[in-house]
C-alpha cells in the first residue's frame, strides 16, 4: 500500500513539474535519466533476478524506437499507440531471445545478445523506409493541451513508464515468479529438479524485460525528432543498462532505480560540462569499481553500514 | 549483380586471405576463452589497443610487423596482470561471481575504447609500409600485398601456437588445465600459474594481431565492437580451444563474408559474423571441432 501511495506521488509530482515553470532543460535531461530508470529496471528482471547477462539492451531499445517510427510514418499513430507497439515488437524479440536460453548460458547467452544488436542494426541500415543508414527526420505532431512543450509531455510520459516498469519489477520480485527466477540464478538444475518451470519463467522474464526496453525506446524518435541506426543501436545503452543495476544493487527493485538516478544524473552533468566520451568512461570505470569493490552495489553498502550499527 | 564464375573465384580467393586474417585475430581468444574459460569480451578491445600501440611505435619509422613483435612482451605482462586480477576478484569466488566477471570485462572494453578516443581522437589511423597500398597482379586478379602479409603472419602465428601447445611442456600443461583442472592440481602443478602464463601468451599474441589489423585497414577506437562478433564467431565455430579448428572457422567466416560482400554489398557484411555466430550458438554450441 505504502508503495502505491509513493508511486502515485511520483507520477503526480512529475506531471505537476511538467505543468510548472521549471526550466525547459531540466525536462530535456530528466527524460534521459528516467529512460535509463526503465532500461535498468527492465535489465534487472532478467539479469539481476535470473542471472542471465543481457548485452542486447540496445537492440530492444532501438527496435522499440523503430517500431514507433514505422507506426508514426505509416498510420500517423499517436504516442500511446507507438509505445504499445514498441513494447509489443520488442517483447516478441525478447521471447525469441528467451528461446536461446534453452541452450545457452553465461557468456554464450551474453554474446548471442550482442549478435542480436548487430543483426537488427544491419536490417535497419538496409531498410529504406525508415531512412537506412542516413536516418530519418520526423515532424512532431500537434501538442496535447495541458502541456506547453513537447519535451514536457514526453517527460511526463516517461515518468509514468518508469513507475509502471518499477511496479512490474516489484511484482515480479515479490511474487512466486521472482522466487523461481532466483532459484534459476542459484542453480538451474536444482530449480528444474524441484519443480520450478524454468523454461516458462525464463521466457516470461525475457519477454517482459524486452517489452519494457521497447517501451523505453518508443518515445525516443519523437524526443529527438530524428532516428538513425548507429546511435540508436549504440552499445553504450547496453553497458549503461547493465552498469546501473550493478551499481545500485541487483537483489531488490530499488537497486536499478538508485543506480539509474545516480549514474544517469552524473552522465547528464558530465555530458554537459565535459564531454560525451568521458560520460561513457565514467560508466565503465564505475562499473568496474563496483563489481570489484562493492559486489552488492549501493544497496549492499547500505546494508553493511546498517549491520555495523 | 550478374553472377559470374570469375567473380566467385575472386571472392573465394579474397575470402581465404580474409579468413586467415580472422583466424589470426581470434587465436588469442581461442586460448583465453576457449582453453581457459575466461569470458574475455575485452579481447577485441585489447587487440585495438595493440593496433594503436603499433601505430605509435611505427611512427618512429619501424615496420608495423616489427612494432607488433616489439609490443608482445609488454602485452604479455598486461595479460598476466589482467588474469591475476580477474582470478583474485572473481574466479576464486566461484560461480556466484561469474555474472560480475562478465560485467568486469565488458566495462574494461569500454574503458580501453574511451581511453583510446581520449588519447587519439575518433579519427581513423593507418600504418605506413612499402607493402601497404600496392598489389600483386596475377593476370586479371589483383591481390593487395597487405592481405598477403597478414595471411603469412596469420599462418605462422597459428602454426607456432599449435606446435607450442602440443609439443612443449608448458603448452601441454595449458591444455591439461583446460581438460581437467583438479587432476592437474593433484599432480602437484599450480593451475593458476599455468593459466596466468597462458593468458599472458594470448594477450601477447593480440599485440601482433593488432599490428595486422592496422596493416589490413585503417583502425578506429570503436572497431572492437564489430570484432566481438568476428572473434567469438570464429572461436565458437571452431569448437572451444581447437587451434586448427580456429583456422578452419576463420576460413569459413572469411569466405562467407567475402561472398556476401560481393553479392549484397558492404552494408550487409557486419551481419555475416553475428548471424553465423547466432546460428552456431543455436544449432551446435560445441562448434565444429568441439572438445
Amino acid at each position: 500500500m505504502k508503495y502505491w501511495i509513493g508511486a502515485a506521488v511520483v507520477v503526480i509530482a512529475a506531471f505537476g513539474a511538467a505543468l510548472s515553470g521549471v526550466n525547459e532543460y531540466f525536462f530535456y535531461a530528466a527524460f534521459v535519466v528516467l529512460q535509463f530508470v526503465v532500461l535498468a529496471t527492465a535489465w534487472n528482471i532478467l539479469g539481476g533476478y535470473a542471472g542471465y547477462v543481457n548485452f542486447g539492451t540496445a537492440a530492444f531499445f532501438a527496435i522499440g524506437a523503430y517500431t514507433a517510427v514505422v507506426l508514426f510514418k505509416w498510420l500517423g499513430a499517436p504516442l500511446a499507440v507507438q509505445i504499445a507497439g514498441g513494447a509489443l515488437v520488442s517483447g516478441l524479440l525478447g521471447f525469441g531471445v528467451g528461446l536461446l536460453t534453452l541452450r545457452l548460458r553465461g557468456i554464450f547467452f551474453a554474446i548471442a545478445t550482442v549478435a542480436v544488436i548487430f543483426i537488427c542494426e544491419t536490417l535497419m541500415v538496409n531498410w529504406r523506409y525508415v531512412g537506412g543508414a542516413t536516418g530519418l527526420q520526423l515532424l512532431r505532431p500537434e501538442l496535447i493541451p495541458p502541456f506547453d512543450t513537447y519535451t514536457r509531455m514526453l517527460f511526463s510520459v516517461m515518468a509514468l513508464l518508469a513507475v509502471i516498469a518499477v511496479s512490474v519489477a516489484r511484482y515480479v520480485q515479490t511474487s512466486w515468479i521472482g522466487r523461481g527466477l532466483r532459484a534459476i540464478r542459484d542453480s538451474e538444475e536444482a530449480a528444474e529438479a524441484s519443480g520450478v518451470p524454468t523454461l516458462k519463467l525464463k521466457l516470461f522474464a525475457c519477454t517482459v524485460s524486452g517489452a519494457l526496453m521497447g517501451a523505453a525506446g518508443a518515445p525516443m524518435p519523437m524526443y529527438l525528432s530524428f532516428i538513425e541506426p548507429a546511435s540508436s543501436f549504440n552499445l553504450s545503452y547496453s553497458v549503461s543498462a547493465l552498469a546501473m543495476p550493478m551499481i545500485g544493487g541487483t537483489a531488490h527493485w530499488i537497486g536499478p532505480v538508485i543506480g539509474a538516478l545516480l549514474l544517469g544524473s552524473v552522465q547528464q552533468i558530465v555530458t554537459v560540462t565535459i564531454s560525451n566520451e568521458i560520460n561513457v568512461l565514467v560508466v565503465g570505470v564505475l562499473l568496474v569499481l563496483f563489481v570489484v569493490l562493492a559486489p552488492d552495489g549501493v544497496l549492499g553498502l547500505f546494508r553493511k553500514v546498517a549491520r555495523k550499527r | 549483380m550478374i553472377f559470374s564464375f570469375d567473380l566467385l573465384l575472386e571472392a573465394l580467393l579474397f575470402g581465404v586471405l580474409l579468413g586467415c586474417f580472422y583466424a589470426a585475430v581470434s587465436i588469442g581468444l581461442s586460448v583465453s576463452f576457449g582453453l581457459l574459460d575466461v569470458p574475455h569480451v575485452a579481447h577485441p578491445a585489447v587487440m585495438v589497443l595493440g593496433s594503436y600501440g603499433t601505430f605509435v611505435v611505427a611512427s618512429y619509422g619501424v615496420d608495423p610487423i616489427v612494432a607488433g613483435v616489439v609490443l608482445m612482451p609488454l602485452f604479455f605482462v598486461l595479460g598476466v596482470v589482467i588474469y591475476r586480477f580477474y582470478y583474485e576478484t572473481f574466479e576464486k569466488r566461484g560461480t556466484d561471481a561469474a555474472v560480475r566477471g562478465l560485467a568486469f570485462f565488458f566495462g574494461l572494453a569500454f574503458i580501453i575504447e574511451v581511453g583510446l578516443i581520449l588519447a587519439f581522437g575518433v579519427d581513423q589511423r593507418m600504418a605506413e609500409a612499402a607493402y601497404i597500398g600496392s598489389s600483386l597482379e596475377l593476370g586479371d586478379y589483383r591481390i593487395p600485398y597487405r592481405m598477403l602479409v597478414a595471411f603469412g603472419v596469420a599462418l605462422v602465428l597459428t602454426f607456432a601456437l599449435t606446435l607450442y601447445l602440443s609439443k612443449t611442456f608448458t603448452g601441454r600443461a595449458i591444455k591439461a588445465v583446460a581438460q581437467d583442472e583438479p587432476a592437474l592440481r593433484l599432480m602437484g602443478a599450480n593451475p593458476v600459474r599455468i593459466k596466468q602464463w597462458a593468458f599472458g601468451i594470448a594477450t601477447g599474441v593480440s599485440a601482433l594481431a593488432g599490428a595486422m589489423l592496422i596493416i589490413v585497414g585503417p583502425v578506429e577506437p570503436a572497431m572492437d565492437r564489430l570484432y566481438i562478433g568476428r572473434t567469438f564467431c570464429v572461436v565458437v565455430l571452431a569448437g572451444l580451444g581447437s587451434m586448427t579448428g580456429t583456422l578452419a572457422a576463420g576460413l569459413i567466416l572469411g569466405i562467407a563474408e567475402s561472398i556476401v560482400l560481393m553479392m549484397l554489398g558492404a552494408s550487409w557484411a557486419p551481419a555475416v559474423a553475428f548471424g553465423l555466430l547466432l546460428l552456431v550458438l543455436g544449432i551446435r554450441p560445441q562448434g565444429l571441432f568441439g572438445r
